[in-house]
């Protein structure tokens, strides 16, 4: 079906480079789409699936590396020259614009127009023959985008992509909002493009969809392409599994440190339920262990954290640390028990970055170093730089804006906070998102340390490389709901992979 | 700075000794770091009050440049600055507040009603002030809570306030002016101390103040977090609603002393009074440096922005301009600000 061979392919990409700052998001990634294939990009998260996919988009153009479109050399400078070659992109936050119309949604940017005044029926008529064409003609192009379905949204952003006669569909996670049946859907509209000999480039997680619907698979990991237009067909999960996940170092985690017997439990969570996202979660954790939790993005792994902290109010059940419960809901409340929490995303969850690095590790602690309002820089000062050097942050002067530091370093920043205030229960949701390998491994080290020292430490991250290596216990999730939960030396990541897709297919 | 020492300390070695993760100092000249701190944005700002102080010595001579003159320009504006040291706090904060003119014009009405001026009388006078004081910080507090616990935008929160609040004041006072009757109370607001004029100590004190509660105290270093990054101040476990509620007192408590102070001017109280002054003021704070997404300000760099407009309305009332050209030129020194603000903020994003 597919005739790689015989002629050049639609999209060849060589050598692919993305530099931003001091972080290499592709090192060289290989990738070539033939006419009217669905070609599948599997990876982890970070592994620069969407540098790549906003590549083809126009929206970064590579450092290095040739992008060649029917063989012709190309550069795609903006989203609009990689429209007018042909190339589409569907991204996960899907970018309709709820006011409008959809006859208005699939035409924005091109509008049917005559002197500036829109043809409104010549273009509902032709977007009724793109929705007919998606197997949705029943859907009025004259109704409001803001009123659909997450499902039906996507068919108005496939049907854009149709009405700029794009040869190429990019689809980023396109089965993350869709319940089984309209996923069924999505692969029939999906099979029907092929066959018009439209390529599909189709990002999942879901190693089951990918057999379904894919041809051929690339897959990316540190930046790199590892394969290469592998078939579907002949590829086994496990060697899939293998290319997505084999080591570029190792050893990075540090030993574990076993927890003593007669360690209390500091945290202990019941019944904790968040209405729609999780439901009843049970957990504990002791003094100086590390528990992980594994699960794929949506999950509701940052949410049960952010709940335990009190960013979320529960709609049923208690958090309790050592012994107290917290008042449901309460930041402030959870703060003053000693409860610390290191946000998934650094820099807006986080950080003033544009004040300097003391004052951010003080956030939460510089009305202690206060007399009577008043407050006191140097003591603030003198604690954050016996953080900062305890820590290793680089560049160290404690002047400096937040804003300056890297990824790493501004999560020490987060942990110095933490450290500052005195914690007794840390969770860190993705401590090493955006954070340089090498980097990570003290961030690595720093988290096994505060544990040693008899802090309870929570870790989420989407890299179940990490929960594993990190964590002394991991719970499982999927969909909201607790799979399993293990010692991390008893579980590898095949396992959890393998229940986490089952979880979430069930 | 430029030595970046890698020594993997004894007890934690560090397995990546070679890591990509150092910043490389930053290679900023020396003149655009001390224009992008805070020290060269107010420097700025001396560099337009000198300019506009030299065009006025050169048009308008000895008329502009004597003592008198200049007391006239900074008691001019003594009252929109009293007004924009409350809003610095509230933009500071991340919001902004569109009542404090018409707070302002409610707080005088209220404090000159025939009953609180009797009740004056029967005491002291310092009851209106405190009365004036009260209705603003009110006004402030109940813009506070719709904002912070009713989830209103700020806009349009204040917005209703500065319609309500001039409605209010048109009800109580009957739409007529009313006379402060107390000689007292206008001779101490009519007085010098040290040969400098009250109003103008009003406005001292509270931008001195104003200046050691942001700079100093712990309120301070809350309101630049929650301006800087709301969800951020949230999690590090501040009291963002209750602060904000506070952020809008300070704001309605300046409009009430602002209102007291018109009193002293004008001797008399009325519902028109401070019509569009939460304009004049959020110029002066923008034009003095703050940003109006919250997160960066300075109560010197806002003294700065009203002494400059003082200046510019001082300059063409001297030189008998009218007061249209004024306006423009206003218009064009706040688009000249905002848009050097934005070249400093571009500047210091990377």
């Amino acid at each position: 079906m597919i005739k790689v061979d015989h002629e050049p392919a639609l999209l060849e990409v060589r050598g692919a480079t993305k530099r931003f700052g001091a972080v290499r998001a592709l090192k060289g990634v290989d990738i070539s789409i033939a006419p009217g294939e669905v070609h599948v990009i599997l990876g982890q998260n970070g592994a620069g699936k969407s540098t790549l996919i906003k590549m083809l988009a126009g929206v970064h153009t590579p450092d290095e590396g040739t992008l060649r479109w029917h063989g012709e050399l190309v550069t795609i400078s903006n989203p609009v020259a990689a429209l007018e070659l042909g190339i589409a992109t569907m991204y996960q936050e899907l970018d309709v614009v709820d006011g409008l119309t959809i006859a208005e949604n699939i035409y924005l940017g091109h509008e049917m127009a005559t002197g500036g005044f829109s043809q409104r029926s010549r273009a509902n008529k032709s977007a009724t023959e793109l929705l007919d064409r998606l197997g949705h003609g029943n859907l009025s192009p004259s109704r409001e985008v803001g009123s659909l379905s997450p499902a039906n949204k996507q068919i108005v952003s496939m049907a854009r992509a149709l009405s700029r006669n794009a040869q190429l569909i990019v689809m980023d996670e396109p089965s993350a909002v869709l319940d089984s049946e309209e996923v069924k859907n999505l692969f029939r509209v999906v099979n029907e493009l092929t066959a018009s000999g439209v390529a599909v480039v189709y990002i999942s997680h879901r190693l089951e969809e990918i057999r379904e619907i894919g041809d051929r698979i690339t897959v990316i990991k540190d930046g790199r392409s590892t394969a290469n237009g592998l078939p579907v067909a002949d590829t086994s999960t496990s060697e899939l599994i293998r290319l997505m996940t084999g080591r570029d170092i190792d050893n990075v985690f540090p030993a574990r440190v076993p927890v003593p017997a007669d360690s209390p439990e500091v945290l202990t969570v019941e019944n904790l339920s968040l209405k729609g996202v999780f439901d009843r979660v049970d957990l504990s954790v002791r003094a100086g262990e590390i528990l992980g939790i594994a699960g794929l993005v949506g999950s509701g792994r940052s949410e049960i954290l952010e709940t335990i902290y009190g960013a979320r109010k529960p709609s049923t059940g208690t958090v309790r640390v050592s012994g107290s419960q917290l008042s449901p809901g309460s930041v402030t409340d959870a703060v003053e028990h000693g409860v610390g929490l290191s946000p998934e995303e650094r820099k807006s969850q986080g950080l003033l970055l544009d004040q300097p690095i003391f004052t951010n590790v003080t956030l939460s602690s510089f009305a202690r170093f206060a007399r009577f309002g008043f407050l006191n820089e140097n003591a603030e000062r003198a604690a954050a730089v016996e953080q900062i050097e305890a820590l290793e942050l680089r560049p160290a002067d404690p002047d400096n804006p937040a804003g300056s530091l890297s990824g790493g370093n501004q999560q020490k920043i987060l942990l110095a906070r933490w450290l500052v205030h005195g914690t007794s229960v840390l969770l860190l949701d993705e401590p090493t998102r955006g954070v340089d390998a090498g980097a990570r491994a003290e961030i690595y080290a720093l988290i096994r340390r505060l544990a040693a020292a008899g802090t309870a430490i929570i870790v989420v991250s989407s890299e179940i490389e990490e929960v594993l290596g990190l964590a002394d216990r991991v719970l499982v999730i999927a969909d909201g709901h607790v799979l399993t939960t293990t010692e991390a030396t008893q579980i590898d990541e095949h396992g959890v992979l393998d229940l986490v897709m089952k979880g979430s297919a069930a | 700075m430029s030595e970046q020492p890698t020594v993997p300390s004894a007890e934690h070695p560090n397995p990546a000794t070679e890591s990509t993760d150092i910043v490389t100092p930053s290679s900023r000249s020396w003149f655009s770091r001390v224009m992008s701190s805070s020290a060269g944005r107010n420097l700025g700002l001396v560099i337009a009050l000198l300019v506009l102080f030299a065009i006025g010595a050169l048009t308008a001579g000895e008329r502009f440049t004597n003592f008198e003159n200049i007391l006239t320009i900074i008691r001019f504006a003594s009252i929109i600055g009293v007004l924009s040291i409350g809003m610095t706090f509230v933009i500071i904060g991340g919001g902004i507040d569109l009542s404090v003119g018409s707070v302002m014009g409610l707080a005088s009405v209220i404090s000159t009603l025939s009953v609180i001026q009797t009740f004056a009388e029967q005491t002291s006078w310092i009851v209106m002030v405190i009365v004036a004081i009260l209705v603003g910080t009110l006004a402030g507090i109940v813009n506070g809570i719709v904002i912070s616990y009713g989830n209103v935008v700020a806009f349009m929160a204040t917005l209703a306030m500065l319609v309500a609040a001039r409605g209010f004041a048109e009800i109580f006072s009957n739409r007529s002016t009313q006379i402060v009757r107390s000689q007292e109370f206008i001779e101490v607001f009519r007085a010098d101390f040290l040969g400098i004029p009250i109003l103008i100590w009003i406005f001292i004190v509270v931008a001195a103040l104003g200046w050691i509660l942001l700079n100093r105290t712990t309120f301070g270093r809350r309101t630049i977090a929650i301006g800087g990054n709301r969800e951020a101040a949230r999690l590090a476990g501040l009291k963002v609603k209750r602060h904000t509620v506070y952020l809008y007192a300070i704001a309605g408590m300046t409009a009430g002393i602002a209102a007291v102070m018109i009193l002293g001017r004008t001797t008399a109280g009325t519902s028109t009074h401070g019509t569009l002054y939460e304009l004049d003021a959020i110029a002066a704070v923008v034009v003095g440096g703050t940003l109006l997404i919250g997160g960066r300000g300075t109560i010197v760099g806002t003294v700065f922005g009203v002494l400059i407009f003082a200046t510019l309305t001082n300059v063409f009332t001297q030189n008998n301009l009218n007061t249209s050209v004024q306006a423009v030129a206003k218009g064009v020194i706040i688009v000249l600000a905002v848009l050097l603000q934005q070249r400093f903020a571009a500047r210091n994003k990377r």
